[in-house]
C-alpha cells in the first residue's frame, strides 16, 4: 500500500546549515496494516508522516502509495495532529464535516456519517457544542472523527494522544483499536509511549536520530483484540523491553534479551 | 519513559467567561454612576471656587449654551459623524485586502511595508492643508485624513491575525487539497476575526480623532469646526459641549463595535478584552 524506497529528506535551516531529518528510509506497509513509529525526539517521525501525507517531498528516494509516487496531498488520507486544532468558531459537527466541505464532497449523507462517527467515539449528543466546551480528550476525539469522516484508506496520526492524561490516553488507545477493527485502514501512528506502540501495532518501527534512520522493525505477534491487560504477558514484556533497549542502548535495561 | 510528562493545558480551554446578570451592572450601571459623579463634582467645584466660565464652564452652563444653538450643533454632529463613518468604512475596505496581500506574498510585503510606515510617520496635521490644496475643499480630503489616521493599526492587526493560524490547520487545509482562496475564506479570515475586531476598536476611535483633525484644517461644518469657531469667539461652553459630544460619539461607536463582535462572533476571544 505505502512504499518508501530509500527516502531521504534534508532541510535547510535558517542559519544555512543542512539538517538531514531522514536518511535512506525504506519501508513497505501493507493494506490495513497498523504501524507505529517510535524513536527519540527529532529523529524525523513527523517528517516521515508529512512525506506520506504529501505535505512535503523527499529530497531523494521515492515515496509511493499503491505504486503512484506521492507528489501532493491525497484526498483519501486522513491526518490527526498532536494538538486537536479544531476550528473555534465551528460546532463539533461542523468541525467533523470540515474536510468534506473543503473537498466539496458534502452531500445529504454527510451529516449522518459524521454523527455515526461521533457516536463511535462516545460523543453522541455533543454535535452542537462548541470545541471550547469540550475537554482536551473530547477535542482530540473530534479531531479523530474529522480525520475519518471522508473514510480515508490511510490514517496518519502524529502523537495524537500526546496531550492527554494517562487514563484518557489508554481509553483513547482502545477506542482507536475498536475503530480500526470496525473500519479497517492502513494506519501510521507516531508515539513516544512504548506500551502504546506495542498494544496498537502489527509492526513497530524503531527509529534512530541524526540522521533519522530505521533502526529495526519489530513484529508484534500478540493476538487481537488486544487490551492493556496484555501488558502482563511475556510476549508484550519482551517486545517492549527490546524496543526500550534499542532506544536507550543497554544503559537502563537489565539482562534483557539480545538484539534479534 | 513510556508516559510523557503532562503538557500544559490547551490554551483555548479558558474558564467560561462570566456573563451573568451582574455583567450588566458592571458594564453599564457603574460607568454611568461614575460619570454622573464626575459631572456633579465638576459642577460643585465650578460653583464653590467661582471658576470663570471662559476657563472652565460648569456642566449646566455647557448644557444651556449648547442647547441654545441645538439644531446647529446637531448639524455639526451629523457632519462629523458622516466623516467618521466614511473614513472608518474606507479604512476597512483598504485594510482587509491590503492585509491579505501583505500576508500572502513576502515580496509584496517587503515592497509595500515601508510606504505604510511612511504614511504613519507623516504628521497628519501638517498633511491636511496640503491635501486641501490637492483635493479641494470638500469631503474628500477629510476622509483621506481620517483614513490615514485610522487604517494602519487595522492593517497590522488583520495581518497578525491572518498569520496566527496554527500551522496544523494550514496543513489540514492543504491535505484537503483546498485552494488558497478557500484556505483564506474558511480558515485564515475566521481565525483572524478576534484580531480584526481588536483592530476595528482602535480604528473607530482613531477615526474620530482623524475626522476632527481634518475639520480643524478644512471644514465649514463639523464638531472640530465648531470647537475652532466657538473658541475664536470665546464661546467656551459651546466648545466644551462639542468636546463632550465627540467623546460620547467615540464611546458609543466603540461600544457598537464591541456589541457587533459579541452578537455576530460570540466565540471570538477578543471578547475578553479588558473593559470592552
Ligand atoms: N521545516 C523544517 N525546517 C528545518 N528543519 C526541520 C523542519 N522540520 C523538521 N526539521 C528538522 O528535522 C529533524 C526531524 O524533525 P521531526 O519533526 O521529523 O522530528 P520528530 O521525530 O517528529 O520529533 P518529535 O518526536 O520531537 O516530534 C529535526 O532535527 C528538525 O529540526
Ligand atoms: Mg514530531
Amino acid at each position: 500500500m505505502i512504499s518508501l524506497n530509500r527516502v531521504t529528506r534534508v532541510f535547510n535551516s535558517r542559519d544555512g546549515d543542512q539538517v538531514t531529518a531522514l536518511q535512506d528510509v525504506s519501508l513497505e506497509i501493507g493494506r490495513n496494516e497498523f504501524i507505529t513509529l517510535v524513536g527519540p525526539s527529532g529523529c524525523g517521525k513527523s517528517t516521515l508522516l508529512r512525506i506520506v501525507a504529501g505535505l512535503i517531498l523527499p529530497t531523494a528516494g521515492r515515496a509511493s502509495i499503491g505504486g503512484a509516487e506521492i507528489t501532493e496531498p491525497r484526498s483519501e488520507t486522513g491526518i490527526v495532529f498532536q494538538a486537536p486544532t479544531l476550528l473555534p468558531w465551528a460546532s463539533v459537527l461542523d468541525n467533523v464535516l470540515f474536510p468534506l466541505r473543503m473537498m466539496h464532497r458534502i452531500d445529504s449523507t454527510s451529516t449522518d456519517k459524521a454523527m455515526a462517527l461521533l457516536k463511535l467515539v462516545g460523543l453522541a449528543g455533543f454535535e452542537g457544542k462548541s470545541p471550547r466546551e469540550l475537554s482536551g480528550g473530547m477535542q482530540q476525539r473530534v479531531a479523530i472523527c474529522r480525520a475519518l469522516v471522508h473514510d480515508p484508506d490511510i490514517l496518519l496520526m502524529d502523537e495524537p494522544f500526546g496531550a492527554l492524561d494517562a487514563l484518557t490516553r489508554e481509553e483513547m488507545t482502545m477506542e482507536l483499536l475498536r475503530i480500526w477493527s470496525e473500519r479497517p485502514k492502513t494506519v501510521l501512528f507516531v508515539t513516544h509511549s512504548i506500551t502504546e506502540a506495542v498494544v496498537l501495532a502489527d509492526r513497530v518501527v524503531v527509529m534512530s536520530p541524526r540522521p533519522g534512520r530505521i533502526q529495526e522493525i519489530i513484529e508484534i505477534g500478540l493476538p487481537r483484540p488486544r487490551s492493556f491487560e496484555s501488558e502482563a504477558t511475556p510476549e508484550f514484556h519482551e517486545a517492549s523491553q527490546h524496543i526500550r533497549q534499542l532506544i536507550f542502548g543497554t544503559r537502563h535495561v537489565g539482562p534483557g534479551r539480545a538484539a534479534a | 519513559m513510556s508516559v510523557q510528562a503532562a503538557p500544559p493545558l490547551d490554551e483555548r480551554q479558558k474558564p467560561p467567561r462570566r456573563r451573568k446578570k451582574s455583567a450588566a451592572l458592571y458594564e453599564v450601571v457603574l460607568p454611568l454612576i461614575a460619570t454622573a459623579g464626575l459631572f456633579l463634582l465638576w459642577e460643585a467645584a465650578c460653583r464653590a471656587f467661582n471658576i470663570p466660565g471662559y476657563l472652565l464652564p460648569a456642566p449646566t452652563e455647557i448644557w444651556k449654551d449648547t442647547m441654545a444653538i441645538g439644531p446647529t450643533v446637531a448639524g455639526h454632529t451629523m457632519a462629523t459623524f458622516k466623516t467618521v463613518m466614511l473614513g472608518f468604512v474606507v479604512s476597512i475596505l483598504i485594510s482587509l485586502p491590503l492585509a491579505v496581500v501583505l500576508t500572502a506574498s513576502p515580496a509584496i510585503a517587503a515592497a509595500v511595508y515601508p510606504f505604510l510606515v511612511w504614511t504613519q510617520s507623516i504628521p497628519k496635521v501638517a498633511l491636511a492643508p496640503i491635501l486641501v490644496v490637492l483635493l479641494g475643499t470638500n469631503e474628500l480630503p477629510r476622509i483621506v485624513i481620517t483614513v490615514l489616521v485610522a487604517f494602519f493599526p487595522l492593517v497590522i492587526s488583520v495581518a497578525t491575525g491572518l498569520l496566527s493560524v496554527p500551522p496544523e490547520l494550514i496543513e489540514l487545509s492543504r491535505a484537503c487539497r483546498a485552494s488558497k482562496l478557500s484556505e483564506l475564506l474558511r480558515i485564515r479570515l475566521p481565525y483572524a476575526v478576534p484580531f480584526i475586531f481588536a483592530g476595528l476598536k482602535v480604528a473607530i476611535s482613531l477615526a474620530v480623532v482623524g475626522a476632527v483633525v481634518a475639520e480643524f484644517v478644512n471644514a465649514d461644518a463639523g464638531l472640530g469646526f465648531l470647537i475652532q469657531t466657538s473658541t475664536a469667539f470665546f464661546k467656551v461652553p459651546v466648545a466644551f459641549g462639542a468636546l463632550i459630544i465627540l467623546s460620547v460619539m467615540g464611546v458609543v461607536l466603540f461600544q457598537i463595535v464591541v456589541a457587533a463582535e459579541r452578537i455576530f462572533f460570540p466565540w471570538s476571544s477578543s471578547n475578553a478584552t479588558p473593559g470592552a
